[in-house]
């Protein structure tokens, strides 16, 4: 018991370090992906390749003045940034991320909880999420920050039915809600992904998974060039790194979720051995994430609310029942 | 370390619930709620009922952002909300009903004794299986009788809400008596 926990804490520290490191380079990358896609160079004055931004950007961000407004709600806006982080994170407890492997002699499972209901727990945490970018829009007395909030509603009520029901068709195939069950159900090589099965799931799936994290074709909100920063705009210092950390672990965990569901998770690929195979799974779409927002323009709330509602969600459907009589026959 | 955490859930439960009825203030309102519904599903994860408990997580999550947006339409999130004073006859009997509710709460231990489950798990069902199970057979007609319902208010809701559905808002003229004026 005791030794169950003792591993469970430093599983957890782990996760954390890495992640929340991983996000702060995700901006590097970011910032270097865009440049290239735009025939720029990025960040190149701090460090070779500026490779040390990030650490001048981490000094500005802990050194720089906490500022809260006057006519703000001081508790709600202090809380706010705290919940899209550490929703962020403990969505990421269900997750499995490696396959398991032995370290001195121990078995090590790297999952820190393993639920089996995990998909719906990674999913329900990060809709819980979104109460930051509600909390802090409302809380921050600012007119772009209450946009921000209503819009953050908006997107949450649009995009919420369709990850459910696109999740909804994979589940009926696997017959379980434990991402390792999904894992373990594709282990027969490349032939067994779920993505040749379920090509429409997996498309709408990334789609509300933009709309989930926030990325660029569906980043209403906090819209730089309509509504300031949208839910953001009164944030400074740390409190707004913790929105950023959060956000950036949120793609890590959509990649991650993809990867398991559709693309055969951490199983040996080819060659390649799992761990790695599910590294690079994640990479692709962090790059694809980049990718997809060097190449798109923002659309409006009511054209997201159109696709969601009215596009995406009855093919959704169709999609559950038509997997639903396959299944039957 | 169960009775540990059933007790701080419970006292952060109905602390929080505390808050929500007694704040004037919209948003703290609203955030308690939010904040003691998250926390009752971790009385239904202590009890290993895991999917409820998930089931209990999503749900709300997304109700209660539904009211965040009426509450953004009709209030101040940052002020005060001014309340009416209660008449005392609702006072005197909410009083008495919630005296009558303590009484309950104290005196369930002893009825809690013969509570047995109707339908226990059947052995190795997962907990999904499990209420699968149940709402299948035992409590089918119900089940049915409740999607249905949820049929109907969506189709009564698209209705009310339908109205010039198919032309865009922006492009509508203004149908007030003053810009009929101006035309003439």
């Amino acid at each position: 018991m005791d030794g169950y926990i003792i591993a469970t804490v430093i599983k957890a520290v782990l996760v954390l370090s890495i992640i929340a490191a991983l996000a702060g380079f995700g901006t590097y990358l970011e910032r270097k992906v865009l440049a290239f896609m735009q025939r720029r160079l990025g960040p190149m004055h701090v460090g070779p390749y500026g490779l040390l931004q990030l650490a001048a950007d981490g000094i500005k961000l802990f050194t720089k003045e906490d500022f809260i407004p006057s006519g703000a709600n001081r508790l709600i806006f202090m809380i706010a940034p705290m919940i899209t982080a550490a929703t962020a994170f403990i969505a990421l407890a269900a997750v499995p991320l490696l396959p398991e492997f032995t370290l001195f002699g121990v078995t090590v499972k790297p999952i820190i909880s393993d639920l089996d209901i995990g998909i719906l727990f990674v999913l329900g945490m990060m809709a819980a999420g979104l109460y930051g970018p509600l909390l802090a829009g409302m809380a921050q007395d600012n007119k772009w920050g209450l946009l921000g909030a209503a819009r953050t509603a908006a997107v949450f009520l649009s995009y919420e039915v369709v990850t459910g029901l696109s999740i909804l068709a994979p589940i009926m195939i696997v017959g379980s809600l434990s991402l390792i069950d999904f894992n373990n159900y594709q282990a027969g090589g490349m032939g067994d992904w779920l993505i040749w099965k379920q090509p429409l799931a997996f498309v709408l799936f990334l789609i509300a998974g933009f709309a989930e994290t926030n990325r660029t074709p569906f980043d209403l909100i906090e819209n730089e060039s309509e509504i300031i920063a949208g839910y953001a705009t009164e944030y400074s210092g740390m409190r707004w790194g913790m929105f950023f950390i959060g956000e950036y672990a949120n793609m890590i965990t959509i990649g991650f979720l993809a990867s398991l569901v559709f693309l055969g998770g951490f199983n040996d690929w080819g060659f390649l051995p799992g761990g790695l195979a599910i590294l690079l799974k994640v990479s692709f779409f962090f790059f694809f994430m980049l990718w997809v927002r060097a190449s798109w323009p923002h659309i409006r709330p009511d054209q997201l609310m159109w696709l969601c509602w009215k596009v995406l969600m009855p093919l959704a459907v169709i999609n559950v029942t038509i997997t639903g009589f396959v299944m039957m026959v | 370390m169960e009775t540990f955490a059933f007790y701080l859930f419970s006292i952060l439960i109905i602390g929080l619930f505390t808050v929500t009825v007694l704040s004037r203030n919209i948003l703290y309102a609203m955030t308690s709620l939010a904040a003691g519904m998250v926390l009752i599903s971790g009385l239904f994860f202590l009890l290993g009922a895991d999917f409820l408990g998930v089931v209990q997580l999503i749900v709300y999550v997304g109700a209660v952002m539904a009211l965040y947006a009426f509450g953004m339409m009709f209030f101040d999130a940052t002020g005060v909300v001014k309340e009416n004073n209660t008449p005392a006859t609702t006072v005197f009997l909410l009083g008495g009903l919630s005296a009558v509710v303590l009484v309950v709460i104290f005196a369930a231990p002893a009825i809690g004794g013969n509570v047995h489950a109707l339908y226990p798990t059947p052995d190795g069902a997962t907990n999904p299986q499990a209420v699968g199970l149940v709402l299948f057979t035992k409590y089918l007609i119900p089940f049915e009788v409740a999607a249905v319902m949820l049929l109907v208010a969506m189709i009564a809701g698209i209705i009310l809400a339908g109205k010039k559905m198919d032309k865009s808002l922006s492009r509508m003229k203004d149908e007030s008596p003053a810009s009929e004026k101006d035309v003439k």
